[in-house]
């Protein structure tokens, strides 16, 4: 009788909105992680779809690293005012005021690292008890076992040995007091299931992920914004190109890629036919080590 | 080995439109497993360059001597280090049919709990027979946890095919057993598939070694099993997960009942009962945040409206009111145990059930699996980890629930241990007893 298909992204989406619908109804105090990336862009398009025409069970958060696009900021503060909800910044320029971390220095200086610190302190300020974040399964091999609710301890630590089984769609979300867990409800999507997903649903993203001129410069074989917030090293000079960004972090550490694909369409073309993984392609911080990302979740990153 | 590369003429055809399909491995220690699935990600063209770039950098460090495809499925540095994988992980890939879902759960007896976990959801399950050493007791063991699980299909992957010079007989005489294996497990339509996961013969593309086989290779068979028809579009039941009141001058009167469908095709005007109360009314609207829909069937997440205003919230249940399911006390199931701490009679738990948590009692701890030869040892003082048994639990309150071989949601439960916190065990349930 009702042979009737379901297409991967509607497949996909049901879940998601099932996830967030959980995490409001078992959890006190949930926030939304939100970065102006098209990860969580597509979170709150699914948190719409979850709670409208209600208002959102929770407020956003997003860690301001002080380093950000300054077209991301622009794009974050427009699509909140719309949203009519709550947004909460906490910002890494104020935990290293208060003295919570030090700046790096040096050429290399990321204030990645320092994310961490500023995410911790302002889940335990607002007693926040669940993050909903826009990781996915298949950014980087360790997250390949992270689980949708993934349960981190007074520490905000991570503990893979700690990890609850995860059956059905019947997830888990007791916690003690000064526990939190971090829930994402995209885990199972694809870097193009993302894109394919902003291009059905029509969603707007910051412009740096269209192919623009920008001023770069190349290191470790990867291109970087100029910005005030980098030096350069000997040799390394700044040139004028078209590129475009495949994830928005921190300006100092995330690279463009030498593009000119200027519309969703070929943006979704070109991804489709991608040779080097998002992270490998884009993110310097994970390059570090082969382990860097089970390193740095182990004490609490995103 | 060249880098792996989507070509173009593939991505135009990747729709948007295509199936999600869940599927589980399972395979004992050195069947092939890793590799089988490594060989997946490869010949469908999913590795990335720096992927395989570090592939084939590990590879060379160990002293492997060919580009190690299992080493792309490798995960936590523990795990790493102790060259076994212990947690379920889940890993997608796409072709021009189909969007894949694996959960890569190992086999070891000792982790049954990952392959029940990687198996709750699955739509198929991959099961590795080694072809020298043909169906064993992990054959078994595998074969009765996918039937338990109610997982539709079942693909007995007969892998190494090459160290068994690919002999017709080999394979016909394993296949059967396998067969008989599943259907004996309550699994309908296995399929046997003969293949080196090594070479890549049958995995995606055909192998010239076996011109005797006629089926499709691995790949060509989880394209095209059918698996729409598994859904239950026949029983109505919508648990409610979260009530949306607006309670703004736009949405004055709104109220509607959000979560995701268990069961059953849901329209406007179907009669319904709101369990457990009772009260009848009936769908006014069914809807997401796009629109109203004509119907909406499992497992969509939507909106639901009622004709009239009932106090309903999360944990009750929406159901059609032919066939609704009667509010039960008192219900047996199936567990598998996930705790260190043994489960012994009298102990006192936290259960979920949809969006509904209960507490209850273990009444009764009937019998429970021997693993090894999957006899049923009745009275046994408890259930330890990764054991597997059939208990009678006595509920708090009443949950609305099916025989989880009707019904893959209603029918299932999770355990959870109230001073830890700690997931405890899985449950498929068997029975309902409604009078007491
Ligand atoms: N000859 C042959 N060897 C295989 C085949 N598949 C896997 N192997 C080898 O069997 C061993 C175990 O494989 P692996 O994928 O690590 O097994 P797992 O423990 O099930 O993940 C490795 O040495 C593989 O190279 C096959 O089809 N033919």
């Amino acid at each position: 009788m009702t042979t009737q298909r379901l297409t991967h992204l509607q497949a996909l989406e049901a879940e998601a909105i099932h996830i967030m619908r959980e995490v409001a109804s078992e959890l006190e105090r949930p926030v939304l992680l939100f970065s102006g990336g098209k990860d969580s862009i597509v979170l709150l398009r699914l948190a719409e779809k979850a709670f409208r025409p209600g208002g959102f069970p929770f407020p956003m958060m997003h860690v301001d690293t002080g380093h950000n696009f300054p077209e991301v900021i622009e794009y974050r503060d427009r699509r909140v005012a719309e949203l009519g909800e709550r947004l909460v910044v906490a910002s890494v320029q104020d935990s290293i005021d208060r003295g919570r971390v030090v700046e790096e220095r040096g050429p290399r200086a990321s204030r990645n690292q320092l994310q961490t610190t500023t995410l911790l302190d302002a889940i335990e300020a607002n007693g926040f008890d669940a993050a909903i974040g826009g990781a996915r399964r298949d950014e980087e091999r360790a997250r390949a076992k992270e689980r949708i609710f993934s349960f981190r301890d007074d520490f905000g630590q991570w503990d893979p040995r700690r990890q609850r089984p995860e059956l059905w769609s019947l997830y888990n979300g007791r916690i003690r007091r000064g526990e939190h867990v971090r829930v994402f409800p995209i885990s199972n999507w694809t870097e193009l299931d993302i894109w394919q997903y902003i291009h059905r649903e029509a969603l707007e993203i910051p412009s740096i992920y269209f192919a623009h001129e920008r001023e770069v410069f190349a290191r470790d074989g990867m291109l970087y914004a100029m910005s005030d917030h980098v030096e350069l090293i000997d040799g390394e000079t700044p040139f004028t190109t078209s590129v475009r960004y495949r994830t928005v972090g921190d300006m100092t550490c995330t690279g463009a890629v030498a593009s000119t694909a200027s519309t969703l369409e070929s943006v979704v073309v070109e991804i489709a036919a991608t040779t080097i993984t998002e992270r490998g392609e884009t993110r310097a911080d994970d390059r570090v080590t082969e382990a860097a990302m089970e390193d740095r979740k182990r004490v609490g990153y995103f | 080995m060249a880098t792996s590369r989507p070509d173009l003429d593939l991505v135009a055809t990747f729709g948007e439109d295509s199936e999600l399909l869940r599927l589980v491995t399972c395979g004992s220690v050195d069947d092939g497993k890793s590799t089988l699935i490594g060989r997946l990600l490869y010949d469908t063209k999913q590795v990335l360059a720096d992927q395989l770039e570090h592939v084939e950098e590990t590879s060379r460090r160990r002293g492997d001597g060919y580009v190690n495809l299992a080493l792309l499925t490798d995960g936590l540095r523990a795990e790493r280090e102790q060259g076994i994988t212990i947690d379920v992980a889940y890993r997608s890939f796409v072709t021009a049919r189909r969007r894949f879902l694996l959960a890569d759960a190992p086999g070891h007896v000792q982790y049954t709990r990952n392959m029940v976990t990687g198996a709750s959801t699955a739509d198929v399950a991959v099961i590795l027979v080694d072809a020298r050493n043909g169906v064993v007791e992990q054959t078994r063991r595998h074969t009765f946890i996918a039937g338990l699980l109610g997982i539709p299909h079942v693909v007995v992957a007969i892998n190494k095919m090459d160290l068994a010079e690919f002999s017709a007989e080999r394979f016909a005489e394993i296949a059967e057993e396998a067969c008989a294996v599943a259907r004996s497990a309550g699994i309908p339509d296995p399929i046997a598939i003969p293949m080196s996961a090594l070479r890549g013969d049958n995995v995606v593309d055909r192998s010239g070694d076996m011109d005797w086989y006629e089926g499709p290779t691995l790949l060509e068979h989880l394209e095209a099993v059918e698996i729409a028809a598994d859904r239950n579009v026949r029983d109505g039941r919508f648990p409610v997960q979260w009530v949306i009141r607006p309670m703004s001058d736009e949405h004055h009167d709104y109220r509607g009942y959000a979560g995701q469908i268990a069961s059953g095709a849901w329209r406007a005007g179907d009669e319904v009962v709101v369990l457990p109360s009772g009260r009848a009314t009936r769908v006014s609207t069914v809807e997401t945040h796009d629109g109203p829909l004509n119907v909406a069937i499992p497992p969509m997440s939507v909106v639901i409206r009622l004709d009239d205003n009932i106090d309903i919230g999360r944990g009750d249940m929406i159901a059609h009111a032919v066939g609704a399911p009667t509010p039960a006390r008192q219900i047996e199931a199936t567990v598998c145990w996930m705790s260190e701490r043994p489960l012994a009679v009298g102990a006192r738990v936290a259960v979920k059930h949809t969006t509904r948590s209960v507490r209850a009692i273990i009444d009764q701890i009937v019998d429970r699996v021997e693993m090894a030869t999957l006899e049923r040892i009745a009275a046994p003082n408890g259930l330890a980890l990764n054991e597997i048994g059939h208990v009678h639990l006595r509920l708090s309150e009443p949950i609305m629930a099916d025989p989880y071989v009707d019904n893959r949601v209603t029918g299932a439960i999770i355990l959870i241990d109230e001073a830890t916190n700690e997931t405890i065990a899985a449950g498929m349930i068997s029975s309902v007893d409604p009078s007491v």
